[in-house]
């Protein structure tokens, strides 16, 4: 497959902490093909952020580390890449926004300051034209007065402003892949459909592939075409987002959307998966989910269940798939 | 007919802005700006908006906890207004309120007993028995265990925290409860557990709550009637049904529509607002929403519309519907 743009495999990203080691992200495999918008969607400490900051190796060291498993951006592993050579790849190749765009600006700076960084950094530009240059990409992210606004400073923007900023400065230098964490997160549901709206035209017009690291499976039918969704360190279903939203197979998944409250219909109760996400640790045995699960048998406990394949490009992990026709009445009798 | 257990009549709440040399007010900021409605006795009503519409605000101006520049609040046929700080705690027993932030509201230096047992010992549970007991009685009833009372907040959970923050407003048998973001601080599967533990305590001790928050899913899942703020001002409010199937004002039509929904099939006729919500200090003159309005008139830059029903309980804050 040429066209794939990222592909982790097997990562595993630890923290080394007073506690001990610390799995975060436990064997995660997956792939971004060029153009493509791919989401992971868990819960909180699931291991999604940790994710994306192992691929941009932004993940605090000491305590973090990667300590296994290749990241191959463009069929080349940069899990081990030197700094130099990460300082190519990051804002050039790879770019990333994240959640707080009240945090992640600079208010010392102005913003046609922070944007004109990373041009005049990776392109062979003077000062003239880096700004001019950052005068285009605000107004490419929908920002009025953009000549003005480019000697603005943080403060003077708004949530939604700050974010496009944000994403102005990603796309500073064309990247291939934009990481984008929990974007629209801290912004007004009005503020996110412009936001995604944004992204969604940025992905057609640049062909810039996305992958959206988010808590919100309604943000996921909006831009993804396919998702990955982690659970306490793992991968534990892939697919296509509708395969993920209209046939869930894992039970997590299965839980996860049922627990949503739904706008469009009524409801009495809502469901709830009981108990709540699981510390992370090591040499844990046995499905991590399974304490919470309704389908939960003795193998469950035992033994840790395989990614298995289920369909093209479409993976569950859980003994309940493993052989597709029978796994009912197993379950059922191990369960009377 | 149920009775109205909360009247709240031209609420205003006006921050000061002070500035210059001598800190002079050199403004104000209109976080709410006449807002009335009325809750039913039992009755859920949930109070949507964006950030900074006033939506909290109005929520402790309510309890007071913020001291409202004009309007009336009744509570069971009494103004409490102009209640002394005395009468007013005593009144606190049946008004409570529960924070969105289940970190920072919890004391980290009190075991969850003198969280929960605090406001037995101001409204008068003197004996330690008692208290005991009663502390064990509602740790039970939000699903923890009596073993956790002698636990600090740093050795729970947010979902966990915030049961204990429900277990702390519960504790005086309270008739009103307002929710401010009860579960926007909590990952997707323990926030239906709290919303259906509110649920089931609505049902069981007959409360009424108002229910404030962002995320109209959340609001539309848990309230009876909802109401919609914009900058300050209440703009439409309705049963939930009616207002979420038959939205009148173009903000509630356009809110509704923006947000996701999970659902790859769902159709997508999505109304973009243009720019960002105003400032309060300066809000647009006439209605507050028509600089965003894909449906503006030129009436609506001048006169500020009525909050007025249109149909049965419809009410609406609209020219178009005059």
């Amino acid at each position: 497959m040429s066209d794939v743009l990222l592909e982790l495999n097997n990562l595993h990203t630890h923290f080394f902490t007073d506690d001990g080691e610390i799995p975060a992200v436990d064997g995660v495999s997956f792939h971004v093909r060029k153009g493509e918008v791919v989401g992971i969607v868990g819960e909180s400490g699931c291991g999604k952020s940790v994710t994306s900051l192992s691929i941009m190796q932004l993940i605090p060291s000491p305590p973090g580390k990667i300590v296994d498993g290749e990241i191959n951006f463009k069929g080349e592993n940069i899990a081990k890449a030197s700094k130099k050579q990460m300082r190519k790849i990051r804002g050039n190749e790879i770019a990333m926004i994240f959640q707080e765009p009240m945090t992640s600006l600079n208010p010392l700076y102005s913003i046609g300051n922070q944007i004109g960084e990373a041009i005049l950094l990776h392109e062979k530009v003077n000062k003239k034209e880096a700004r001019q240059k950052s005068i285009n990409l605000l107004k490419l992210v929908g920002i009025p007065r953009a000549e003005a606004v480019v000697d603005e400073y943080p403060h003077q923007l708004s949530g939604g402003m700050r974010q496009r900023v944000m994403i102005a400065m990603a796309m500073a230098c064309d990247p291939e892949l934009l990481i984008a964490d929990e974007p629209t997160t801290a912004l007004d549901v009005t503020i996110q459909a412009q936001i995604l709206d944004l992204m969604r035209n940025l992905n057609k017009e640049k062909e810039t592939a996305i992958l959206l690291i988010t808590h919100d499976l309604g943000v996921v039918a909006e831009i993804c075409e396919r998702v990955v969704v982690m659970y306490a360190g793992k991968v534990v279903e892939e697919g296509t987002a509708k395969e993920i939203l209209k046939d869930p197979k894992h039970p997590y998944t299965q839980g996860l959307i049922r627990s949503l409250p739904k706008i469009h219909e009524k409801e009495q109760k809502l469901y709830s998966i009981p108990g709540t996400v699981p510390k992370p640790g090591k040499g844990k045995i046995g499905c991590r989910f399974a304490p919470r699960c309704e389908y939960a048998f003795d193998r469950c406990f035992q033994e840790d269940p395989k990614l298995l394949s289920i369909g093209n490009e479409r993976y569950t992990r859980c003994f309940l798939y493993e052989e597709n026709v029978g796994s009912e009445n197993d379950h059922a009798k191990s369960n009377s | 007919m149920p009775n109205p257990i909360l009247e709240v009549n031209g609420l205003k709440k006006y921050f000061d802005l002070k500035g210059g040399v001598f800190g002079r007010k050199v403004g104000e900021v209109k976080a709410v700006d006449d807002v009335s409605f009325t809750v039913m006795e039992g009755e859920i009503l949930g109070i949507v908006g964006e950030s900074g519409c006033g939506k909290s605000t109005t929520g402790k101006s309510i309890l007071r906890l913020i001291e409202p520049t004009a309007g009336e609040v009744k509570f069971e046929d009494k103004d409490i207004t102009n209640l002394n700080t005395e009468e007013m705690r005593k009144l606190r027993r049946d008004m409570q309120i529960i924070f969105q932030d289940p970190y920072a509201s919890l004391n980290p230096r009190h075991t969850v007993e003198k969280i929960i047992g605090e406001p037995l010992l101001v409204h008068g549970v003197k004996s330690k028995e008692e208290r005991k007991k009663r502390i064990k009685e509602l740790l039970e009833v939000v699903g923890l265990s009596p073993y956790h009372a002698s636990r600090y907040p740093h050795q729970f959970s947010g979902g966990q925290r915030q049961r204990i923050g429900i277990a702390r407003a519960l504790a005086n048998n309270p008739k009103l409860i307002i929710c401010d973001e009860p579960v926007s601080a909590l990952d997707v599967s323990v926030q239906s557990q709290i919303l259906n533990l509110m649920q089931d305590l609505r049902d069981r001790f007959n409360l009424t709550y108002v229910f404030i928050a962002h995320d109209l899913s959340v609001v539309k899942h848990i309230s009876d009637r909802v109401g919609v703020m914009y900058l300050g001002r209440m703009v439409e409010m309705a049963n939930k049904d009616e207002l979420y199937d038959n939205p009148k004002h173009p903000y509630t039509q356009a809110l509704l529509s923006a947000v996701p929904v999970p659902d790859p099939d769902a159709e997508k006729d999505r109304i973009i607002l243009e720019g960002d919500v105003p400032s309060p200090s300066n809000p647009p003159s006439g209605c507050a929403f028509h600089t965003r309005c894909p449906r503006a008139m030129d009436i609506c830059k001048e006169v500020r519309p009525k909050f007025e029903e249109q149909e049965n309980n419809h009410f609406v804050a609209c020219h178009l519907y005059e």
